[in-house]
């Protein structure tokens, strides 16, 4: 038997849970169908995640490609296919790929394995972030060195302590729902050991009773923790020095990891801080969200209001 | 003797020579020992100028593998006699570099339009103190303690400090900040 697991019509961090929320239960072993015929948008971290998924269990999945002509193609300009049909058996017609040309896309879905993909990828984007971010964003010059060094540091994470390759994609969209404004994202996601094991495997740790992928996430986004931490004191600034970018320009950092996903919210914002006990998904998947600056103070986080939909045009 | 070393020319010679930006930690592991081989080689030079200027990006991994284990490298009991100096430092490297030093508990010296400036984790007495060695430098601490108005004992004791940590050279009985014109007054 064949199960079904179904891609929403709107992929993004916060629907990507019920993505997680099929796919963990299932036996391994089982066959399994990714089916994104429905999906009519991704974000880069929708995107990312569902190669993850790929990563998450050895038997090969089926994938099943999008049916609207728009949605298939942006996901085809975007990297998605060319990687996808490495990792799943592709059901449905996939756009021959071209290269993304659309001014939103910083960084089409590339994968990290290696300390010269960072190289790569942070050589790659330079100017058009600084024409993004400064030109169509609004934001001072200044962020576009900060923007660099927290993609950088965002892309070792996986080289460093993920035990395996994982994904970078940055993009530019507008967050009608949100917002109203337009944000740039940065997601980069691995189906590797996760924060858990990485600090686990520090000759220094100390497991107690409360240690799990929560705690681990609090250790390493909030206290700078690193597994190479013990000998070397200048290890684990990456992920502080990320959280202090995304204070600085009003930007949202959200971390899963395992079973826990931790949140630094900005005022627009109002995700919970850490939530436990989500179902299980390897590895440690990120998103960096900056939003434009615009003369209006940024909206304050409404009360009751859903953090999960945003959009944006196709 | 001074030693002056192009960090861009280094990553390029070193890594790779298309890379213009300082990420990922091994390649600042590898910038930093291609550094601490041409010291070395030369017969560690009284001062050490690290030029940033044709580096693009730096990150943190970066600025800790180069800045502030370079600066540990120096602090040791150990290691090399001399004293670092910085230059060509970005207003974009600031925020990692002087992380690092946090994290540490370093200090640096860094040349801004020929102007010496301190970074880093000093006390304000400290700062008053490098500063008016700067300013009026190179100096007898008598002249110090006058021009701050403390009491010679502690001039001396904050000057001293600042020499042990190689943010000040001792001069001809005086002080002097690094690769400043080494004359006293």
């Amino acid at each position: 038997m064949t199960i079904v697991i179904s891609v929403p019509p709107s992929l993004d961090e916060q629907s990507f849970e019920h993505v997680i929320e099929q796919l963990a239960p299932v036996p391994l072993g089982e066959k399994i169908l990714v089916d994104a015929r429905h999906a009519r948008w991704a974000s880069p971290f929708g995107l990312t995640a569902l190669l993850c998924v790929a990563q998450s269990r050895e038997d090969r999945m089926t994938f099943a490609v999008p049916e609207n002509p728009d949605t298939a193609s942006y996901w085809s300009r975007s990297g998605f296919f060319r990687h996808a049909a490495e990792l799943y058996e592709m059901h449905g017609t996939v756009p021959r790929q071209r290269d993304a040309h659309e001014s939103e896309v910083l960084l089409e879905i590339t994968p990290i394995v290696q300390t010269d993909d960072v190289h790569g990828v942070v050589g790659r984007i330079q100017q058009k972030a600084a024409d993004i971010l400064h030109g169509q964003l609004g934001l001072d010059t200044a962020i576009t060195g900060a923007f660099g060094m927290t993609l950088s540091e965002s892309c070792q994470n996986i080289v460093e302590h993920a035990g395996q390759g994982g994904w970078v994609a940055v993009q530019a969209y507008k967050y009608i729902k949100r917002l109203g404004r337009r944000v740039v994202v940065i997601a980069v996601c691995d189906a590797g050991v996760g924060f858990r094991a990485s600090l686990e495997s520090s000759p220094g740790h100390r497991m107690s009773d409360r240690w799990d992928d929560a705690m681990a996430l609090e250790d390493a986004v909030l206290r700078a923790a690193s597994r190479f931490r013990h000998g070397d004191a200048g290890r684990g600034q990456g992920l502080a020095g990320i959280r202090r970018f995304v204070g600085r320009w009003h930007g949202k950092l959200t971390v899963r990891s395992g079973t826990a996903r931790i949140a630094i919210t900005p005022e627009w914002d109002e995700d919970e801080a850490l939530t436990r006990s989500l179902p299980f998904f390897p590895g440690t998947q990120m998103q960096v969200t900056i939003p434009e600056r615009i003369g209006d103070p940024l909206p304050k986080a409404r009360t009751g209001a859903s953090t999960r939909p945003r959009e944006r045009s196709l | 003797m001074t030693l002056l070393i192009d960090v861009g020319t280094v990553l390029r010679g070193t890594v790779c020579d298309l890379y213009s930006n300082l990420v990922t930690r091994p390649t600042g592991a590898a910038v930093r020992t291609a550094i601490e081989r041409q010291v070395v080689e030369i017969g560690t030079p009284v001062v050490t100028t690290i030029d940033f200027s044709q580096v693009n990006l730096l990150d943190f991994s970066c600025a800790d593998e180069i800045v502030a284990k370079l600066l540990l490298r120096y602090a040791d009991a150990d290691g090399p006699t001399g004293y670092v100096l910085f230059r060509g430092i970005h207003e974009e490297h600031l925020d990692p570099i002087e992380t690092v030093l946090e994290r540490h508990s370093l200090a640096l010296v860094a040349l801004h339009d020929g102007v010496a400036e301190l970074y880093g984790v000093v006390t304000e007495d400290e700062r008053l103190h490098w500063e008016a060695v700067r300013d009026f430098g190179p100096v007898y601490a008598v002249t110090v303690a006058e021009a701050l108005n403390v009491e010679l004992l502690v001039a001396e004791q904050h000057l001293d400090r600042l020499r042990q940590r190689r943010l000040l050279m001792r001069h001809l009985g005086g002080f002097a900040v690094p690769g400043s014109i080494p004359e006293v007054t």
